[in-house]
């Protein structure tokens, strides 16, 4: 891989930025012409999550000149698990304040760019295009194929990594070398098919494990040395702590890089992944659905209603209505355990899954089934504030 | 003799949480088959409503992709290790 190699850098590095770069500076590989290089470099880091968070602190400590972040969420205390760009007296602020707080400690010579936004099609391309290196550490479907396609468009370095469970998956995707995203996956699943990881849980450590591997690819890419991964999917399984690689090979038919691409500008995502705009409230007030406040009612009154949870048992653990349980991938086979002639609340943690589990039931013939909307959460924050929260 | 198949962590919500299957067959066709016999709830997640394998999933035999070998039917021998490997998207959250 070949980046700025052949022009001369023309930045100084400081007496100051001579010796804290020093165990750089030792290096052949790197030396005083490659420091130099990462301070005239920039990379965009997409997300300031779990992935994002060694990556931050990393490229800060390594010099880049500058570290763009597209982020606009707020800290929450259950990112602190695994997002170590924040502590816990950032619950509550953007996760970009605490973020931009952090780099700057590390390194005050790091300029920090921040995009307080949700990357779509329309700004995508317009901030992409001011740094040399792209870093994909999202968390959903749309934004990976929308961060995947502009990086085509524009010729960049695509810098990817995938965490789910005790799971990892990392590469670099640049089309000008070698294949793309779509390259390996075509398509996305449909919505709701794959569990994310608010649904799956995740190792806190895992993140850690693979960021940093996108930060050394990145900074490898940036200098030109060694063999990025570029061509090659590495697999990570944290529980038996294996690395395995798999190869990847351009699709000469893919849609985005391949012979004859068909997709030559952003989409819409969101569409393209199956995701329908959110339900207005007169939709979502629907025949098989039902509010916290309306179950509390019924139970109040002493209605006849089953609850059926369909979160797993280590869920059930923490905290329970004293539903049946039956975890959503048992259903079809325990389905017989539920009286279709009563009415059915069916719930799980934040409704994604129970929203599946009342279609499912729909389907069966069941006619007196409700999805109970924001699950055991919902239930927690407006009902019952004693219950704990996960 | 059997060829060794790997259930990725998504999908072994589906075989009874096994990661590791051994299954009689000799090509990619054949272990598929056997494997939706045996855990038929794999069936939506490995395959369209028309049969074809779907297009987040992707299939290698050691670390080859099958799309760029005889597809589903590229033949499998005793020592060859089959993954199943579908697209995940975390990393923020
Ligand atoms: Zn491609």
């Amino acid at each position: 891989m070949k980046r700025n190699d052949d022009t001369q850098v023309d930045v100084q590095l400081s007496r100051e930025e001579i010796r804290r770069y020093g165990r750089h500076l030792l290096m052949p590989e790197v030396g005083l012409e490659g420091q130099k290089k990462l301070k005239a470099s920039s990379v965009l880091l997409v997300g300031a999550g779990g992935l994002g968070s060694p990556l931050g602190l990393y490229l800060a400590a390594a010099g880049l000149g500058r570290i763009g972040i597209v982020d606009f969420d707020v800290v929450d205390s259950s990112n602190l698990q695994r997002q170590i760009l924040h502590s816990s007296e950032d619950v509550g602020k953007p996760k970009l304040q605490s973020a931009r707080k952090r780099i700057q400690g590390i390194n005050p010579d790091v300029e920090v760019a921040t995009y307080e936004t949700r990357l779509t099609s329309e700004n995508a391309l317009e901030i992409l295009q001011e740094f040399d290196v792209i870093v994909d550490g999202t968390d959903n479907f749309p934004t990976r194929y929308l961060v995947n396609d502009a990086c085509v468009l524009l010729g960049k370095p695509n810098v990817y990594g995938s965490i789910f469970r005790f799971d990892g998956q990392a590469s670099v995707f640049y089309a000008r070398e070698g294949p793309c995203y779509r390259c390996l996956y075509p398509e996305p699943p449909p919505a709701g098919l794959v569990p994310s990881c608010a649904e799956g849980g995740v190792l806190g450590v895992l993140p850690g494990i693979v960021g940093t591997i996108q930060a050394n690819e990145t900074i490898k890419v940036l200098l030109g040395i060694g063999e990025p991964l570029v061509g090659r999917l590495l697999l990570f399984d944290a529980l038996k702590m294996q690395f395995r690689e798999l190869k990847l090979r351009k699709n000469l038919s893919c849609q985005m890089c391949g012979e004859h691409p068909t997709i030559t500008h952003l989409i819409d995502y969101e569409a393209f992944c199956g995701i329908n705009p959110p339900p207005t409230d007169d939709e979502r007030s629907g025949e098989f659905e039902m509010t916290v406040e309306e179950l509390k009612k019924r139970l109040d009154e002493k209605n006849d209603v089953f609850v059926l949870d369909v979160r797993e048992p280590h869920e059930y653990e923490i905290v329970n209505l004293g539903g049946h349980l039956i975890p959503l991938n048992d259903l079809p086979a325990r389905v017989h355990e539920l009286d279709s002639s009563r009415e059915i609340v069916v719930h799980c943690h934040h409704g994604p899954r129970s929203q599946r589990a009342t279609e499912f039931l729909v389907q069966l013939g069941f006619k007196k089934v409700k999805n109970l909307m924001g699950g055991i959460d919902e239930w927690a924050a407006k009902i019952d504030q004693s219950m704990v929260r996960y | 003799m059997p060829t060794k198949v790997l259930i990725p962590s998504p999908l072994r919500g589906y075989t009874e949480k096994q990661e590791t299957l051994l299954l009689e067959g000799e090509s990619i066709d054949e272990l598929l088959l056997q494997l939706t016999t045996k855990y038929p709830a794999l069936k939506k997640h490995l395959f369209s409503e028309d049969g074809q394998l779907r297009k987040f999933v992707n299939v290698y035999v050691n670390d080859e992709d099958i799309r760029h070998l005889q597809k589903e039917q590229t033949r499998v021998s005793p020592k060859d290790v089959v993954s199943i490997i579908p697209s995940i998207a975390g990393g923020k959250r």
